[in-house]
């Protein structure tokens, strides 16, 4: 069988690819999808964990999150539209107007 | 090198990479394709991990319905439109974070879980049947599974609120 490591290892390397591709994309589209993929590593390690231990919670709360993920994509990309509408942009180096 | 360690390697290998080429493909559809991907990968792994009905629920809600949603925004907005390159020069920064970070959640592993981090599964898995997940679910989580449904349709409401025209009143 395999070592739960091996997948907490996996959940790590895909989680740290995310937070880079939120860090130096400036479209917000992919931000926003690099961000999908910090859920889905964090989800892969509650599986694991989940499947480790012998309970059904860690399945749960992976669940839970899904659902959360879908409501903020929703937000967010309606969030997107909104500010390509008002700035013909979604660069996010651009998206300055609050700043002093 | 048994059968499950060779489809571990080789649905890791294809997440890895679809990750990487997420991060650094400059056309937005292409992220998009190469999540999918990652999403389809990872819930084959979530099936190896005995928890079907989670892997099941990942190809519809995320390679389903949420790449869809990215896919028709960013149809929407136009592909040509959303092409902002990064700086090759200018990410070392973020690379030394990042690797920071990777190297911070090894440690983590390694160090802190000791012993847990290299326990094999158990053979024997009593995971395998939804409606065992279900019974826990509809019972220890029924008020948070209750929440959920508003926070959806909160969120509905608030997409809607968002994106709707607002018609300047002619006087």
């Amino acid at each position: 069988m395999i070592p739960v490591s091996y997948y907490l290892a996996l959940s790590a390397i895909l989680f740290t690819t995310g937070m880079f591709g939120v860090l130096i994309r400036r479209n917000a589209l992919v931000v926003f999808m690099s961000i999908e993929l910090m859920l889905n590593a964090a989800n892969l390690s509650l599986v694991a964990f989940s499947r480790l231990y012998q309970t059904f919670h860690g399945q749960i709360f992976v669940f839970f999150i899904m659902a959360v993920a879908a409501a903020e994509v929703a937000v967010g990309l309606a969030l997107i539209v909104t500010i390509f509408r008002s700035k013909q942009s979604i660069d996010l180096d651009q998206m300055n107007s609050l700043k002093g | 090198m048994t059968l499950e360690l060779f489809l571990f390697f080789t649905l890791a290998l294809i997440a890895l990479v679809t990750a990487g080429g997420m991060v650094f493909s400059k056309s937005a559809v292409y992220a998009a394709l190469n999540l999918v991907t990652n999403f389809l990968s990872v819930a084959i792994l979530y099936l190896l991990l005995d928890a079907p009905f989670i892997a099941l629920a990942q190809v519809t809600v995320y390679a389903g319905a949420i790449m869809v949603l990215f896919l028709f925004v960013i149809m929407l907005l136009g592909v040509e439109t959303l092409r902002a390159e990064f700086d090759w020069k200018k990410i070392w920064l973020q690379a030394v974070l990042a690797l920071a970070l990777l190297v911070e959640g090894f440690v983590m592993l390694f160090q802190r879980m000791g012993q847990a981090a290299n326990l094999p599964f158990n053979t024997a898995s009593v995971l395998t049947n939804p409606s065992e997940m279900a019974k826990v679910l509809f019972t220890d989580y029924l008020l948070p599974f209750e929440l959920t449904s508003i926070l959806l349709l909160v969120a509905m409401i608030g997409a809607i609120v968002l994106t709707k025209q607002v018609k300047k009143r002619s006087l």
